[in-house]
């Protein structure tokens, strides 16, 4: 369980988040969700563990998380520069020599199951391929977080599909945890367990998504509108 | 294939009123075994979560049995699938009703014109 208090990261003076709090309950799947320039991918990276808040606090299972804990957290950047001259192979020996909790095996699974070759070159795939390596890379892992900036961004309709199946299939849906952020929010909404939305720097609502369907009657793209036509 | 869902209503109830009408129109049988929880929610595109609280719910409803270590199966008990269809079908002529009400029809023109209708279509 990922707990954050009253969270502030600054920029210099640009102040992206502010009194951020929340809790990431265990074996969900939550939806990041705000407009661009918001604060998710600086959530993100505070919650891996590669940056470090201004102000305020977040713990994983009670312990702080530093670059250290960080180890427990699987986290797939948004970056698609993602080791041009390796091999998809490469990277998944290089994420077995980084992670103990990976295993190449699985890795091999996920990846022939996202049906994408593992023995060319990152540079000489396309973006679909790229994109089916690092999902393949980061489920690779067995831990009990996973956090995703953007996985399906820029991808086509069929990628973005069996993108989504990998993570039907080969998440423990009781014991992991996954946080991600979309724009894709209408294909990814039948995989989400809630929606987690950030409005100019702080969390706006955290809400069930099976909730929102009962009680108002509004899917994630309608409430998310309504949510920021709030003022 | 993935099920494309209306956005406005739970997923769970969705999928539950997907299987009673795989059952009513004897897609899915008596005895059947059902897919796993993990199958079903690849099979539909829908997380694992959600597709425990589906499996749970036609358990309740006491159309499914989980069987330990085997896995769920569609019931045995044929009044349980009668009764099923019989509370179907009362909740689709409840719809048909509340709409006729809603236009101003009378039930004696909507009747004729089921009938002429019915004759069309045979």
């Amino acid at each position: 369980m990922i707990s954050v208090q009253q969270v502030k990261y600054q920029y210099g003076k640009k102040v992206v988040l502010e009194d951020v709090t929340f809790t990431l309950p265990e074996g969900k799947i939550i939806g990041l969700i705000g407009e661009n320039g918001c604060g998710k991918s600086t959530l993100l990276r505070l919650l891996a563990g590669v940056k470090n808040p201004t102000k305020g606090k977040i713990e994983l299972g009670g312990q702080v998380i530093t670059h250290q804990s960080a180890k427990e957290i699987a986290y797939l950047p948004d970056i698609d520069e993602f080791y041009p001259h390796l091999t998809g192979d490469d990277i998944f020996s290089f994420y077995q020599s980084q992670f103990n909790d990976f295993s190449k095996q699985k890795a091999e699974e996920i990846a022939l199951f996202l049906q994408v070759e593992i023995d060319k070159k990152m540079k000489k795939m396309s973006k679909g391929q790229r994109g089916r390596i690092k999902m393949a890379a980061t489920l690779g892992r067995n831990v009990s977080v996973y956090l995703m900036d953007e996985p399906f961004s820029g991808l086509d309709p069929m990628v973005r599909e069996v993108l989504i199946k990998g993570l039907i299939k080969f998440l423990d849906g009781n014991n992991q945890t996954i946080l991600l952020s979309t724009h894709e929010l209408h294909e990814v909404e039948p995989i989400l367990d809630g929606l987690l939305l950030l409005k100019d720097g702080k969390v706006a609502s955290f809400e069930n998504l099976e909730v929102l369907r009962e009680d108002w009657q509004q899917d994630a793209t309608q409430w998310m509108k309504k949510q920021y036509s709030k003022g | 294939m993935t099920v494309d869902f209306s956005r406005d209503k739970p997923i769970y109830t969705q999928l539950v009123e997907k299987i009673c009408g795989d059952i009513i129109r004897g897609n899915r049988r008596l005895g059947d075994k059902m897919p796993s929880v993990r199958e079903y929610a690849l099979e539909v595109g829908v997380n694992v979560n959600t597709v425990q609280r589906v499996y749970k719910e036609l358990e309740q409803m006491e159309l499914t049995e989980t069987k330990r270590g085997q896995g769920t199966y569609i019931t045995n008990d044929r009044n349980k699938v009668d009764h099923l269809r019989e509370q179907m079908k009362e909740k689709i002529v409840e719809q048909f009703f509340h709409s006729i009400e809603e236009f101003g029809f009378t039930k004696k023109e909507i009747m004729e014109q089921l009938q002429k209708q019915g004759e069309e279509n045979k």
